[in-house]
């Protein structure tokens, strides 16, 4: 088999000249881990223009096969970061999903797409793809003279925590030196270290539970579409799932319950006997990968540590049904970033993080609670869970009402900040779905797409009306777009509703910060200053 | 206020009460469990209304909490 594109190192270690500095060097910011979260957080602040280093233990992008569905927010927030049309262009969509229990099928469904958005619902790309778009666009900025430096084979091995800076003791394949950080984003997956390393708990529910996944290339024209097994004949009392991948690459999932012997499960000719049992036995396939792994969901209790932030696996995880893991990952960082560059800039108070801790970990319960409940519909915890759970797939198979019950895990969709304290007024009459807190959604202009124009930065949106230009406090700057509802019935819909006119005030992550029926001055700045905690200590 | 109908509403009670025996008549335990779960599940969906619902789980749950 050809090299795979997960062994082949991407950043490989190179010598810094920090490592040559007779006192460690300190840096506005160091990421640890250049997963797909990490990296993010990275281009993010390149972006920016805010220096940051990329350490990472590896050099390659993530080994084997993990994620493989993304969603359209997180696709929004990658197009932001400059990489997002790449990925859609190779991912792959389904639009047909079928549910089967026992030896039959319980009903097929079509996903309609709600037009008039730059991205789909959601595209299936394996994560080492992703990641490798991430690294690219990283290397396309530091040619353009972006400041940020990826260091692989980095392994951090200690920090300390003091007061305005963090130190970082670190080993390369030349031996150890050391890094300070004004702040420290951590990065670094599941299993953290820099968690450990501040001895803070993570806890949460283990499930008993394993699962085979197998990534297999196949030729055969094999329909593009999700299928999805209940106690399937071939896999009994356990679950299955079919995914497509780009480049003939299916994604198998196999339920194996929790009392398994993982060194027999993971034999090729084991695999092989599954696979056909479920596939039919004339078929032609390569496993290109497969793995066994289990899941939990938990999070920290905070996400901020003083001057050390967590985001990504590291912050939480929740089980792979519906697809948050690395979804909400990108929401961490699109969150974390602006907030971080105004502190940083002396434009925003260290109280500005705090509001980082609030809403993501609001946006971590709501992921939990989800894939728990898939999870809890897939591998029902007690008999009475599985008989109400084989009730509502009776049913289903012939009655319509029943499907809305089956849960074999929710898109991922973005968290809407209802309550954050960055939050300032709302207008009647507008549509519910962009009050404050909710992000942006997309929508076509004459020419682009609205989530093209927004984003980076705050913006007054006034569509239908006029608003004031070049507002500015405490040296935090609005930029004003003025839009004509006639830009499309989308816009319309989606900003106004039935009202005429609308001014949206909008966070640099392209969230709502407030909104009011007409322009007001005084209002505008009130909420600019609440949106960015200026006033707080 | 409350939602859900707590006093009598079904004109024929012996009828019904009949009627809902002679479903199970003949079924196995389990059998019958999951006929009763197919029926809450198509009764819910008829009712539709999270409140009504969620008033009927509190009293199903514990028949001497006050309705309401
Ligand atoms: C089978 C499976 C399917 C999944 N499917 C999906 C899906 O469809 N959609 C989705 O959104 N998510 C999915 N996920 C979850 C997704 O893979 C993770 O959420 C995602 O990888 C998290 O990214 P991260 O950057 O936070 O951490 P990671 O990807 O784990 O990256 C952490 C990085 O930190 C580095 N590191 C660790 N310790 C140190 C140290 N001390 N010093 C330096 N570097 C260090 C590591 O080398 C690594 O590169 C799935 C996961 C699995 C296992």
């Amino acid at each position: 088999m050809a090299e795979r594109i997960f062994e082949i190192p991407l950043y490989p270690y190179r010598r810094s000249r920090d490592q040559d500095a007779s006192a460690p060097v300190r840096h506005p910011v160091v990421v640890v881990g250049a997963g797909p979260v990490g990296l993010a957080a990275a281009i993010d602040l390149a972006l920016q223009d805010v220096p940051v280093v990329v350490l990472d233990d590896n050099e390659k992008v993530s080994f084997g096969s993990r994620a493989i569905c993304f969603a359209k927010r997180p696709l929004e927030i990658l197009d932001r970061l400059g990489c997002g049309e790449e990925m859609a262009a190779k991912g792959v969509q389904w639009d047909t999903g079928k549910v089967f229990c026992r030896d039959h099928e319980i009903y097929a469904f079509r996903l309609l797409e709600e037009e008039g958005h730059k991205f789909p619902a959601f595209i299936n790309l394996q994560q080492y793809h992703l990641e490798r778009y991430l690294v690219e666009r990283l290397r396309a900025l530091q040619a353009e003279g972006k400041p940020v430096d990826l260091r692989g084979k980095n392994k951090v091995d200690a920090i300390g925590r003091h007061e305005d800076h963090v130190t970082l003791e670190i080993t390369t394949p030349e031996g150890p030196y050391n890094l300070e950080a004004e702040w420290l984003i951590a990065c670094d997956g599941a299993n953290s270290s820099m968690r450990r390393m501040l001895g803070i708990d993570f806890v949460g529910q283990v499930f008993e539970d394993n699962f085979l996944i197998a990534d297999v290339v196949m030729e055969a024209d094999f329909p593009s579409e999700r299928w999805f097994w209940f106690d399937p004949p071939f896999n009994p009392e356990q679950s299955a799932l079919l995914h497509k991948q780009p480049d003939n690459l299916w994604r198998i999932d196999f339920q194996l319950g929790w009392d398994i012997d993982r060194e027999k499960e993971l034999r090729p000719e084991n695999i092989d006997r599954r696979l056909r049992a479920m596939l039919g036995d004339d078929i032609e396939y390569e496993l290109e990968w497969s793995s066994i792994y289990t899941f939990q969901c938990r999070r920290m209790e905070k996400f901020r540590h003083g001057r050390v932030l967590f985001a990504g696996d590291a912050a939480h995880q929740v089980s792979p049904f519906g697809a948050r893991g690395a979804n909400s990952g990108f929401q961490d960082t699109d969150n974390l970033v602006w907030k971080l560059k105004l502190v940083l800039e002396g434009h925003a108070p260290e109280a500005l993080l705090e509001s980082y801790n609030e809403e993501r970990v609001m946006a971590a319960d709501e992921n939990i609670l989800n894939s728990t409940r898939s999870t809890d519909f897939i591998t029902p915890k007690s008999e009475t869970s599985r008989i109400f759970r084989d009730a509502v797939l009776d049913l289903a198979a012939h009655h319509d009402f029943a499907r809305p019950l089956i849960n074999t895990g929710r898109l991922s969709v973005p968290a809407t900040y209802d309550g954050s304290a960055l939050n300032g007024p709302d207008a009647d009459g507008l549509p519910r779905a962009l009050r404050p807190g909710a992000p942006a959604v997309d929508a076509p202009l004459k020419e682009g797409w609205l989530l093209e124009r927004l984003g980076n930065r705050f913006q007054l949106l006034a569509i239908g009306t006029a608003a004031e230009k070049g507002l500015e406090l405490g040296g935090v700057e609005i930029e004003t777009i003025h839009l004509s509802p006639d830009e499309s019935p989308e816009l319309a819909a989606r900003y106004l509703g039935d009202a005429q006119s609308a001014v949206y005030l909008l966070r640099p992550d392209q969230h709502v910060a407030a909104r009011w029926r007409a322009f007001d001055r005084r209002a505008v700045l009130e909420a600019l200053a609440r949106a960015t905690a200026q006033g707080e200590a | 206020m409350a939602k859900l109908e707590t006093s009598p509403n079904i004109p024929a009670a012996d009828e019904f009460f009949a009627a809902l025996l002679a479903a199970h008549e003949g079924l196995s335990k389990e059998e019958s469990d999951a006929l009763n779960a197919r029926l809450i599940l198509i009764l819910a969906n008829h009712l539709g209304d999270m409140e009504v619902l969620e008033e009927a789980l509190k009293i199903a749950r514990n028949p001497g909490a006050a309705s309401g």
